[in-house]
This record gives structure tokens, C-alpha cells and sequence, in this order.
């Protein structure tokens, strides 16, 4: 990390091995408990080092959500082509009946 | 090797035009050169044979016919694989998206289509752009051609490596905190990261929606200014295209290859130097300073005092973006779906299990790494502490740049604070990997445009380093101004383009 001289961070960070399980589990990633012994040390790494930004920008600065200044976009109401079905569904690991075929999405429970 | 291989599109066009070369012509010296040195170098991850002669064969008809579409009519080029290509797949450099074929194309691909440049194939990328090696491809990593043990750069180092190694006169690549310029600085090639929104990015796969930007991959800075004109302008498929003409790009390139920048001011910027770059990137970066000043060109130094939290805020901002944009990869409507054996609750596979196993099975360590740090990053109780204090910090990097553009017209450093390093040294550690964009981000972050172009080889090592010039947004002009002018005064001193002394790479073996 560069000099980060006027922050005042240097609190440790830390993130546990059970904290990636659960993120993992919030990501929807099945993670091996290799890859958690594995992340969990690399992300305390990378973590400690971002948060040298704590507390660089005070209150009164507003954040910038992206570069340039953003409008509403509006455009007439005339119907363009779209894709067809055949190829919307090309790229599908399962169809059925012009549809895409997905797994049971309620648990037993429901 | 063919000797048109090593022209410039802008002199190809020429040869074009007076008849004495052919697209078929020049698109089979490409296609034979990819079939000579890919199987070492591994630019591409899809080769188009048949697509691409096709549509050069169209390109030679409508010569003949006095009706071409662009200057840039009948020149082969090679798109990074993050783009998607009706009828070539599109994989992103993931095992996610492995034989994905899109069923439509990037606005910047319609637009190559239209303008009559055949596609030579898909090049190889850091899975999903997150990278600066081009070694967490899920297909083997790219080479540089300057030394074949050493990384292309990243993620872009595919486009960069086919354009340096001969391979293709173009290519386009995408920007999120350096993957056009980096590549560039450390294969001896130029390229450019355009405004943000001055490049449509619609059907580019989106890593850091508010960063990616699509941008030109050439051998030299004039190729770029005629691509940039062919692909910018305003595409209403993209809410954050901007809605106003191209500058003159081409035009500010020729002005600017005459040498002259009487009254240009340069700014050098105090935090991207020095400590941590290595000694030959900086006295390449300091001869090329004094060539400008040769020219006519004042220099002044800057100070952007926010840069130093550049690369932590480029590290938040960055994966909260991209573990919400691959979100989208949940095995259901395209890409891999992997079906779990048994599921931990004993019934048959859900949606949410067969997600899990998919995009265990599909993602890379990298991507990984990059959607637990975004999850966690935005999970309340931490949301305001980093990604809101990151959106703000990002404010005072758009102040620095605004306050520096006051005093300078264009802001300088090395692209990169060193030359190619080995494939395999930085791979599993993280932080000195996301240490090579510490000059680019900053632009990402703002939106500025920024070029680099090579400055020369450094001393310890014999590999090109890069020369960054960043400009205002919308003010793309002023990078092919400055850049033509450079080029041409360090041309002059070396008696040829730099790629000229890169290894000849006839007969490598993989």
C-alpha cells in the first residue's frame, strides 16, 4: 500500500474463517474448506490495507456514485425487435417447453 | 515474417486503398501469423478462419465497388472476450460462460461489423477483467512477447499481446483500473481508456459498471485515434452514454505528430512517482518529460494528495460493483450449471444448491476473492464505514483532478511503476498484484480519459516501459495530441517504433 499519511487507520481488520463461510453463503458460493483456510487470510490482507480510507473524507463531502452526472434517459415508445425465444433460450443449460427449466425453487418446508 | 504484419492500420489503409494489398491478403497474414506464434504467446482464446476471411472478401467487393464503409474498411481486428459476439463465443476468460455463444452484439462489435473490419477472434483476458497478469485466466495465461516467462499485463493482456506480437494491427479492450493501459505500458503498445461514457458499454460483460470503459489496443497512437472515432459517440442501448459528438481525434494525433506543443502545460503529478516505481520506468518517464519540454511544452508539478487512497478505494468500490453484477451468473438462464450429487438437506438439488455448486465450480480464485470482499463490504454494518466512505473519497480524487487540470492541461506519469514481471510471482498475493494500476485507477475513479504509449526499455531489464497522459473528461484529444507528438520525437530517437526490437518470435515453440 502507498503512504497513506493523514488517515487514521491502522486498526487491525480481521475476518474470520466462520465470517467467509457466511459471506460465502450470502454470495451463493459453495466454498471447500481449503479455499476457506485459504481466503480467509488473504481477505484480513486486503482488508487491513482498504481501511486506511477510514475517516479520510469527512462528513460534509458527498460521495460520488459514479463519474459523471447522471440523468433520466427516456426515448419514444415505438416497439423494437427483441430477441426470439429460440435464441433467448440458446445459451440455457435446460429447456422445456419454450421455457427455461430450472431446479425446484421452494424447500421441503414450503 | 510477413512484412505487412508490422505496418500500421493507417499505412495498411493506405495499401488498401492504392490496391497493392488485399483484406483476404492481409487477413491470411494475420490468420498464419496467429498460427505461427499463438500456441507460445496464447493471445487468443477463439480464432474466426472462416468469419473473418468471409467478411474480408466483402471488404475487398465493396473496393472494388467504390463503396466502403470507413476508413478502417478491410483491417482485421481481435476484441476481447469480454464483449459479446453474435455467433463467436464469449467467455469472459471464465469456465462459467465456457462455449457461450451471445445471441447479440456489444454496440462497439455492430459497430466494427458495420464499418467492415473482420473479426479475427476473441482474446484472452483475467477472469472476468479482474487481474493484472492475465494469469487468472480460466484458460492458461497469455505470454509477453518480449519475454515469453513474463506476464502481457492485465486483464487486457490478450489485446495487448496480439497487437505486439503481430498477431493483429488492432484490437479493442476494456478499462476498469488499467487493463487497456497497463497491458499497453508493458508489451511496448499503446492504449487508451476513452471519457467515461464516451464508449458505449452496452453487451460489454460488466465487472465495475461505474469504471469499465471499452477502449483501442494499437501498435501506434494515430491507429488508436482511428479506432476511438469508429466505436465512440453516443449509443442510447447505454444510459451512461454521453450524449455529444467525438472530439477530432484523428485530427489532434496528425496536428500532434508534427512536434510542435508550443504553450501545451504539463502537469506531473507529485504521488505517481518515486518511491516504489522501478529506476528505469522513471528515467524513461524523465527523457520522455524532457522531449515534451523540447517541443515547447511548459511543465509544472501537481499535487493530487487524495491519490495516495486511490488504490483503497478502487479496492471497495471495485468488488461491491462486481459481486453485485455477477450476481447475474446463477446457472439458471446461460453458462454452466452444475447439479450437486447430494445436497447437504438430504432432498434433491434445489435452485439455490445448484447455484452454489455452479459458481463454486465456475468462478476462479480471483472472482472469488473479489465477490466475498464486495459482499462483505456492503453487508450493513459495514456499508457506511467502507463502501460509503469509498464513494466519498472518490469525491476528493474528482476534486484533485479538477483543482490539477487548472493548472495543467494534461496531467503525465509512468502508466505503470514497473516493467513486466515473471508469470507466477504476484499470483497468490493479492496486494502486490492490485499495486501495478496504482498509477491508472485514479482516472477509472474520476472518469478522465487517459493514453499510454511506451516510453522505452528500461535499463536493469530490456523491457518497455509506458508513458501515461490523462486529460479532462471529453478532452480525449488532447491524449492523441500529446501522445502523437511524443511518439514521433521518441521514434525519431530510436530510429523506429519500439516494437522493432522486440524478439522476432518466428519458429517459438509453446
Amino acid at each position: 500500500m502507498p503512504d497513506t499519511s493523514g488517515s487514521t487507520a491502522s486498526a487491525r481488520v480481521e475476518i474470520t474463517r466462520a465470517e467467509v463461510a457466511h459471506l460465502a453463503t450470502l454470495a451463493r458460493i459453495d466454498l471447500s474448506d481449503a479455499e476457506l483456510d485459504h481466503l480467509a487470510p488473504q481477505l484480513s490482507v486486503i482488508l487491513e490495507s482498504v481501511a486506511s480510507i477510514t475517516g479520510v473524507a469527512g462528513d460534509e463531502v458527498p460521495p460520488t456514485s459514479h463519474p459523471l452526472p447522471l440523468t433520466n434517459v427516456f426515448r419514444d415508445d415505438v416497439v423494437v425487435p427483441g430477441l426470439t425465444p429460440e435464441q433467448a433460450l440458446a445459451g440455457a443449460p435446460e429447456v422445456e417447453q419454450q421455457r427455461f427449466s430450472v431446479p425446484r425453487i421452494l424447500g421441503d418446508e414450503q | 515474417m510477413n512484412d505487412v504484419l508490422t505496418r500500421s492500420a493507417a499505412e495498411l489503409a493506405d495499401l488498401l486503398a492504392t490496391g497493392e494489398l488485399t483484406s483476404v491478403a492481409l487477413t491470411q497474414a494475420c490468420l498464419d501469423r496467429i498460427g505461427q506464434v499463438d500456441d507460445a504467446v496464447h493471445a487468443f482464446l477463439h480464432v474466426d478462419v472462416e468469419g473473418a476471411l468471409a467478411e474480408a472478401a466483402a471488404s475487398d467487393e465493396r473496393r472494388a465497388n467504390g463503396d466502403l464503409l470507413s476508413p478502417l474498411d478491410g483491417i482485421p481486428i481481435a476484441v476481447k472476450d469480454v464483449l459479446v459476439t453474435v455467433g463467436l463465443p464469449t467467455t469472459c476468460g471464465s469456465k462459467i460462460l465456457e462455449g457461450w455463444v451471445p445471441p447479440y452484439d456489444a454496440t462497439v462489435v455492430r459497430r466494427l461489423r458495420e464499418a467492415g473490419l473482420p473479426i479475427l477472434g476473441k482474446t484472452n483476458m483475467d477472469e472476468f477483467a479482474m487481474g493484472s497478469s492475465t494469469e487468472h485466466s480460466a484458460y492458461g495465461p497469455t505470454r509477453n512477447p518480449w519475454d515469453l516467462d513474463r506476464i502481457p499485463g492485465g486483464s487486457g493482456g490478450g489485446s495487448a499481446a496480439a497487437v505486439a506480437a503481430f498477431e493483429a494491427p488492432l484490437a479493442l479492450g476494456t478499462d476498469t483500473g488499467g487493463s487497456i493501459r497497463q497491458p499497453g505500458a508493458v508489451t511496448g503498445t499503446v492504449g487508451v481508456k476513452p471519457t467515461y461514457g464516451g464508449v458505449s458499454r452496452y453487451g460489454l460483460v460488466a465487472m465495475a459498471n461505474s469504471l469499465d470503459q471499452v477502449g483501442p489496443v494499437t501498435r501506434t497512437v494515430l491507429d488508436s485515434a482511428l479506432l476511438h472515432e469508429l466505436i465512440g459517440g453516443h449509443d442510447p442501448l447505454d444510459s451512461t452514454s454521453i450524449d455529444q459528438p467525438v472530439p477530432a481525434l484523428v485530427e489532434a494525433a496528425r496536428q500532434g505528430a508534427t512536434g510542435d506543443l508550443t504553450g501545451l502545460r504539463v502537469g506531473v503529478i507529485t504521488e505517481l512517482g518515486g518511491e516504489g516505481y522501478q529506476a528505469g520506468v522513471l528515467a524513461r518517464f524523465q527523457e520522455s518529460l524532457d522531449l515534451l519540454v523540447g517541443a515547447g511544452a511548459e511543465v509544472v508539478e501537481v499535487s493530487c494528495p487524495s491519490f495516495v487512497h486511490a488504490l483503497a478505494t478502487y479496492y471497495l468500490i471495485m468488488p461491491c460493483e462486481a459481486s453485485s453484477n455477477l450476481a447475474k451468473f446463477d446457472a439458471m438462464r446461460y453458462g454452466l450449471r452444475v447439479v450437486p450429487e447430494a445436497a447437504a438437506h438430504g432432498g434433491p438439488p434445489s435452485a439455490e444448491d445448484v447455484m452454489r455448486a455452479t459458481r463454486d465450480a465456475g468462478f476462479g480464485d480471483e472472482v472469488k476473492r473479489r465477490i466475498i470482499l464486495g459482499t462483505y463490504a456492503l453487508s450493513s454494518g459495514y456499508y457506511d464505514a467502507y463502501y460509503g466512505q469509498a464513494q466519498k473519497v472518490r469525491t476528493l480524487i474528482s476534486r484533485d483532478f479538477e483543482a490539477a487540470f487548472a493548472q495543467a492541461d494534461v496531467l503525465v506519469s509512468p502508466t505503470a511503476p514497473t516493467t513486466a514481471f515473471r508469470l507466477g510471482e504476484k499470483l497468490d498475493d493479492p496486494l502486490a498484484m492490485y499495486l501495478n494500476d496504482l498509477a491508472t485507477i485514479p482516472a477509472n475513479l474520476a472518469g478522465v480519459p487517459g493514453i499510454s504509449l511506451p516510453s522505452g526499455l528500461a535499463d536493469e531489464d530490456g523491457l518497455p516501459a509506458g508513458f501515461q497522459v490523462l486529460a479532462p473528461a471529453m478532452a480525449d484529444d488532447r491524449l492523441y495530441r500529446v501522445g502523437a507528438a511524443l511518439e514521433a520525437l521518441l521514434e525519431k530517437k530510436w530510429g523506429g517504433p519500439l516494437l522493432a526490437q522486440a524478439p522476432v518470435l518466428d519458429g517459438v515453440q509453446a
